[in-house]
C-alpha cells in the first residue's frame, strides 16, 4: 500500500460532545456502512457503552475515501476510550495516529477531559485540528468557542469545520481536512517489524484479538511474532482490518492499522503499549511508552445469596479474559461470607464491572465501599501495601502509613470556583494553581488524596457545579498521612465489611454522618439496633434504630386468602435480598452508606 | 366441601379514595341484571359443589350490598336455601353503608332473613369521612345504627378505621368512645393501608406526613386493644372485637379454614377436598356475565394446595384468632406433629416474644399481634 495515501487519526472529544455520532457519519459518508447497517453509533459495541454514551473498549475502523484531489485514501479511524480511568489506553491509541480531530460542542465549549486528551495528543506531536459540532443547536456560539479553543489550547481554530454530526452537516469537509491536514505516516516496510499493540480483547471464538499500528516492516499471515514486553511469541494466524467488519488481508505494511489473531489465550499476554516484532527478525529497540497498568481502587464483591459464589467466580474469570487491568482474589468477610477483593483502574471502571456482573451474569451483589492502596511502614522497617481496612496491622507495630495523592485538574465556569475550592479544601487538598483560561473558565489544580476522591468527590463536585465541572487526574505520589481505621458495630459486633481507613481529622465527622445515614437505611427490626462507629476502643458516634412496632395486614376482603399470602411472600422475598449480620438484616445500600455522607 | 356462602356485590354509589377492592358505580338496570346472574351462578355451582352440611353462614359483602333491594336479597337467600339448604341457626350478614339505608329498608332486609348487619361507619369524624370519600356524614352514621336497632337487628357490627390522614390519637379515642356508646355487638378495627393504584396512593405518597406513622398507628391499635375489652368487647381476632359471644361466625370460618363458596364478581372460594383448593371469579362484570351466559362457572383460576401450603395456611390463618392453634388439632389435620414441621420457627418466635405456648396451644403475644406479619411470613414454605 502507498504509505502517502494513509491517514491515521483519532477523534478527541468530551463525553456527549458527539464523537460516536460523528464517527457514524464518517462511516456512512465513505460507504463503509450503509444507513441500514449503522445501528446508531457503530463504534460503541457493548450495550453498556451505548446506554452510557461512552466508549469503554477502543474500536478501530478503515474507511476508503476518494478525495477532491482525485486520489483514493485509506483513513484509519482509531477510537479512544473517553474516561479519566483509561488515560493510559487513550495515550496508546493516540500513539497509533498522526493526527486528531478535536471535536468540541459549539454550545458547551472545551471541557477538562478534552483538554487532558488534547495535551496527550500534542505531547506526542499529533496534528490536531478542531471541529465545532452541534452547530445546529440554538445555543451554539461558534465564535466564542473558537476563541476558547485558541486561548485555552493554543491551536488555530479560525477555520474550524462547523459541523452537526446529528444532521450530517460538514462531514465531507471533515474528510477533506483529514486528508489535507494530517500528515501521512512514515516508516520502512522493509525494516524489521515494529508495531504498537494499542488494544486487545478476548473473543470467545477466536481468542485474543489485538490491534496494531505498524511503524516499520511488514506483517503477514503465518509470521512468528514476538511481544517484546511480555517476551512471548505466537504465530499470526489471521491478519486483517476492520472495514467495519473483520476482513482478512495479505499483509499489513508500515503505516497501516489492523488486527492480528495469534492464538493468544489470555489478554494479560497482549498488553496495551507492547511492541510487536518478528521472532526471527527482531527490531532493536521497542517503541517508547510501555507501562504496566495497576489497579488503583479496590472493593469487595460478595454475592448476597451465598450459593452464587461459584457463579461470581466464573463471571469474574470471564470478565478478566477481556480486561487485564482488572484484578480479583478471594476474600472472606465475617459479615458477608465468601467473596472477592477486586481492583479497578478507577471508579468508572469499578461501576462498569459491577454493572456487567449484575446484568450479564444475573448476580445479586453487595459491594463494599471502594478503597485505595495504602502503604504500611512497620516499626521493624517492613513496608507493604494494603487494599482494605481489615489488612491494617496493629497500631503499636506501625510506624506510619502512606496514602496515594493525585494531581487533579478541575475545569469549571467562573461562578463555581468558590464552591469547588471549598470542596477541595474539605477533601484535604493542597492547592497548586488556579488558572483563568478565559474570562469565564477556570482551571483549578489541586493535589488531593485519592481516598477522598473514591468516596464521594465526583458526586459532590457535580452537585456543587450543577454538572458543569469536569475533572481529570493523574497519579502523583505516596505521602505520609495520619490515617486510622474506623470500625462500624451493629449491636456491638464489628461488621468487617464496613470498616474503612480514613484521615483522623475526618473520622469524627464521617463516623457521625455514616451512622446516621445507616440509621435511615436499616429498616426497623424486631429489636432495637445500635449502630456505632469506633476508632480502636473509642466510640465516636452512635445511633439507634428503634424496634419495629407494627406490621399488621388490614382487612381480609371476602376470604381472599391468596392476596394475603402474596403480601406475606413479598415480605419474605424482600428479606432474601437482605444480608443477615448477627440478627440484623442489612440492605445492600448499607454497605455503601459511606459514599452517601457529606 | 363448604359450609359458608359469600355473595359479592361489586357496586358502590361512590368509590372511596382508599378502596382497592373490586367495585364500581352501577348503571341503570345493572343491579337487577347482576342479581339474576348471582342466582344463575348458584344454580350452576350447586351442580358441581355441595356443602358438607347445611350452610352455617351467608355473607353479603361488597362493594355496597345494601344497594340490593330487600326482595332481591330474599330471593338470593331462598335460592341458596333451595340449592344448598340452610342450618336452622344460619348467620346471615349484610354489609350496609350509612347513607344507603333507612329504617324501612332495613326492616325489609330483616324480614328477608338477614339477621346480622355490618355497618361501614369507618369514623364518626365528619372531616375524616369527607377525606375518605364516604357518601355519609357523622349524623347519618349514628342514624343508620339507630335505624338498624329499630328495624329489629339484635346483632350489629361496626367497622372503624384508624391511621386516617391527619387523625390524632385523641380523635381515635373519641371514635372508640362513640362506638361503645352505641353498644353494637361487634366492632372491627382496621388500620388504613394506602394501597397502590388507589387515589390515596397519589394523594399520600410513601411516608407522607399526613398519614400517621407506624408508631402512632401502633398506639391507635393498642388504644383499641385496651379500651374495647374494658367495655366488654372480647378481642378475639387481630382486627375484631365481640360482646357476649357475638363473634362473626362467617369471618372466623376464614381463619379456621372452613370451606366457603364465593359467588359474584371477584368472589373467592375455598373448598375442602384433599388439602383444599382455592379459586376466584372473574374481576369484571363483563367477563363474569359472558362466562355465565355461556353456561360456564366464571372461575378465572384455581389453585390446589399442597400439604406445605395447607400447613402454612393453617398456621398463618389460625394464629389470627386468639383461641390460637392447638398442636392436637394440627396433628389431627395433617397427621404430623406440629413441632416436627415448625419446631424451630416456633422456638425462634417464642424466644423473641412474638408467640407464646400454653398447654399445647400456640398464640400470638400482645407484641406478636402488632407484628403478626413478621410471624406469619416465617411459616411460608
Amino acid at each position: 500500500m502507498d504509505i502517502s495515501r494513509i491517514r491515521n487519526f483519532s477523534i478527541i472529544a468530551h463525553i456527549d460532545h458527539g464523537k460516536s455520532t460523528l464517527a457514524d457519519r464518517l462511516l456512512e459518508y465513505t460507504g463503509t456502512v450503509t444507513d441500514r447497517e449503522s445501528k446508531n453509533q457503530f463504534l460503541d459495541k457493548m450495550d453498556l457503552e451505548r446506554e452510557r454514551g461512552i466508549t469503554i473498549k477502543a474500536q478501530t475502523v478503515r474507511l476508503n475515501y476518494r478525495a477532491d484531489d482525485g486520489n483514493d485514501y485509506v483513513l484509519n479511524l482509531i477510537d479512544t476510550p473517553g474516561h479519566v480511568d483509561f488515560t493510559y489506553e487513550v495515550s496508546r491509541s493516540l500513539a497509533a495516529c498522526e493526527g486528531g480531530l478535536l471535536v468540541v460542542d459549539a454550545s458547551q465549549g472545551v471541557e477538562a477531559q478534552t483538554l487532558a486528551n488534547v495535551y496527550l495528543a500534542l505531547d506526542i506531536n499529533l496534528e490536531v485540528f478542531p471541529v465545532l459540532n452541534k452547530i445546529d443547536l440554538p445555543a451554539a456560539d461558534p465564535d466564542r468557542v473558537i476563541q476558547e479553543i485558541e486561548e485555552i489550547i493554543g491551536i488555530d481554530a479560525h477555520d474550524a469545520v462547523r459541523a452537526s454530526a446529528k444532521e450530517g452537516i460538514g462531514t465531507k469537509e471533515i474528510l477533506e481536512e483529514i486528508v489535507r491536514k494530517i500528515p501521512p505516516p512514515e516508516g520502512d516496510s522493509t525494516a524489521p517489524l515494529k508495531a504498537l499493540l494499542f488494544d486487545s480483547w478476548y473473543d470467545q471464538y477466536q481468542g485474543v484479538i489485538i490491534l496494531v499500528r505498524i511503524f516499520d516492516g511488514t506483517l503477514k499471515r503465518g509470521d512468528k511474532i514476538q511481544l517484546m514486553a511480555t517476551n512471548s511469541s505466537f504465530e499470526a494466524l489471521k491478519v486483517g482490518v476492520f472495514a467495519p467488519v473483520m476482513r482478512e488481508v495479505q499483509e499489513l505494511t508500515a503505516g497501516e492499522v489492523g488486527f492480528v489473531i495469534a492464538g493468544i489465550k489470555d489478554v494479560a499476554d497482549a498488553k496495551v503499549g507492547d511492541t510487536v516484532t518478528l521472532l526471527h527478525r527482531q527490531c532493536l529497540v521497542p517503541l517508547d511508552g510501555f507501562k504496566e497498568v495497576q489497579p488503583m481502587v479496590f472493593s469487595g464483591l460478595y454475592p448476597i445469596d451465598t450459593v452464587q459464589y461459584e457463579q461470581l467466580r466464573d463471571a469474574l474469570a470471564k470478565l478478566k479474559l477481556n480486561d487485564s487491568s482488572f484484578s480479583y482474589e478471594p476474600e472472606t468477610s465475617l459479615a458477608l461470607g465468601f467473596g472477592f477483593r477486586c481492583g479497578f483502574l478507577g471508579l468508572l471502571h469499578m461501576e462498569i464491572i459491577q454493572e456487567r456482573l449484575e446484568r450479564e451474569f444475573d448476580l445479586d451483589l453487595i459491594t463494599t465501599a471502594p478503597t485505595v492502596v495504602y502503604r504500611v511502614h512497620k516499626m521493624n522497617g517492613e513496608v507493604f501495601s494494603i487494599q482494605s481496612a481489615n489488612q491494617m496491622p496493629e497500631l503499636q507495630s506501625t510506624e506510619y502509613l502512606e496514602e496515594p495523592f493525585i494531581l487533579a485538574h478541575i475545569h469549571v465556569p467562573n461562578d463555581y470556583v468558590g464552591g469547588v475550592l471549598a470542596l477541595c479544601e474539605d477533601k484535604r487538598g493542597v492547592q497548586r494553581e488556579i488558572k483563568y483560561l478565559t474570562q469565564t473558565r477556570v482551571m483549578i489544580i489541586y493535589e488531593l488524596p485519592l481516598n477522598e476522591i473514591v468516596l464521594d468527590f465526583y458526586d459532590r463536585l457535580k452537585s456543587i457545579t450543577k454538572g458543569y465541572a469536569s475533572l481529570d487526574y493523574e497519579h502523583l505520589e505516596y505521602r505520609r498521612s495520619d490515617l486510622v481505621r474506623m470500625n462500624v458495630m451493629i449491636n456491638g459486633e464489628v461488621v468487617d465489611a464496613l470498616s474503612l481507613i480514613l484521615h483522623r481529622e475526618k473520622a469524627y465527622f464521617r463516623g457521625r454522618d455514616l451512622v446516621s445515614k445507616m440509621k435511615e437505611l436499616i429498616s426497623r427490626q424486631m429489636f432495637e439496633v445500635a449502630i456505632q462507629a469506633a476508632i480502636g476502643n473509642k466510640i465516636i458516634a452512635r445511633e439507634t434504630v428503634k424496634a419495629m412496632r407494627k406490621d399488621v395486614l388490614a382487612k381480609c376482603y371476602g376470604g381472599d386468602i391468596s392476596r394475603k399470602r402474596k403480601l406475606l411472600e413479598k415480605q419474605k422475598e424482600g428479606k432474601k435480598r437482605m444480608k443477615n449480620v448477627g440478627n440484623v438484616e442489612l440492605p445492600q445500600e448499607a454497605f455503601l452508606a459511606i459514599l452517601k455522607v457529606d | 366441601m363448604f359450609s359458608r356462602l359469600y355473595i359479592h356485590i361489586p357496586f358502590c354509589l361512590e368509590k372511596c379514595g382508599y378502596c382497592a377492592f373490586v367495585s364500581c358505580k352501577p348503571l341503570k338496570g345493572e343491579l337487577e341484571n347482576y342479581h339474576t346472574l348471582l342466582l344463575k351462578e348458584m344454580q350452576l355451582a350447586s351442580g358441581n359443589y355441595q356443602p358438607a352440611e347445611p350452610l352455617d353462614s351467608i355473607y353479603f359483602g361488597g362493594g355496597t350490598p345494601s344497594l340490593l333491594l330487600p326482595e332481591q336479597v330474599a330471593q338470593i337467600i331462598a335460592v341458596a336455601s333451595k340449592q344448598f339448604s340452610l342450618s336452622p341457626a344460619v348467620e346471615i350478614t349484610l354489609e350496609a353503608n350509612p347513607g344507603t339505608v333507612d329504617e324501612g329498608r332495613l326492616r325489609a332486609f330483616r324480614t328477608a332473613g338477614v339477621n346480622r348487619l355490618s355497618l361501614g361507619i369507618q369514623t364518626f369524624d365528619g372531616n375524616l369521612l369527607r377525606c375518605l370519600g364516604r357518601v355519609h356524614d357523622a349524623a347519618q352514621a349514628r342514624q343508620a345504627f339507630r335505624d338498624a336497632r329499630r328495624a329489629g337487628f339484635d346483632n350489629i357490627g361496626l367497622d372503624l378505621i384508624h391511621g386516617l390522614p391527619g387523625q390524632s390519637l385523641s380523635q381515635w379515642h373519641s371514635d372508640l368512645r362513640e362506638a361503645i356508646r352505641l353498644a353494637p355487638e361487634h366492632i372491627s378495627v382496621y388500620g388504613l393501608t394506602v394501597e397502590e393504584g388507589t387515589p390515596f396512593s397519589l394523594r399520600y405518597p410513601e411516608e407522607s406526613p399526613d398519614i400517621p406513622d407506624d408508631d402512632q398507628s401502633a398506639e391507635m391499635f393498642e388504644a383499641a386493644d385496651s379500651v374495647l375489652p374494658t367495655a366488654g368487647y372480647e378481642h378475639y381476632e387481630i382486627a375484631n372485637y365481640a360482646r357476649n359471644g357475638h363473634r362473626s361466625r362467617h369471618n372466623s370460618g376464614y381463619w379456621r379454614r372452613d370451606g366457603y363458596l364465593g359467588v359474584g364478581v371477584a368472589a373467592h372460594s375455598f373448598l375442602r377436598k384433599g388439602y383444599g383448593f382455592r379459586f376466584s371469579n372473574y374481576e369484571t362484570v363483563e367477563e363474569y356475565r359472558a362466562a355465565l351466559a355461556g353456561g360456564c362457572l366464571p372461575h378465572q383460576d384455581q389453585n390446589d394446595l399442597s400439604l406445605e401450603d395447607a400447613m402454612a395456611e393453617f398456621m398463618f390463618l389460625g394464629l389470627r384468632l386468639f383461641d390460637g392453634i392447638s398442636s392436637d388439632e394440627f396433628e389431627r389435620e395433617f397427621d404430623l406433629p406440629l413441632r416436627s414441621v415448625y419446631g424451630s420457627v416456633i422456638d425462634e418466635l417464642t424466644r423473641i416474644a412474638l408467640l407464646q405456648c400454653d398447654q399445647g396451644v400456640l398464640r400470638l403475644t400482645r407484641r406478636g399481634l402488632l407484628l403478626s406479619n413478621q410471624v406469619f411470613a416465617r411459616f411460608l414454605p
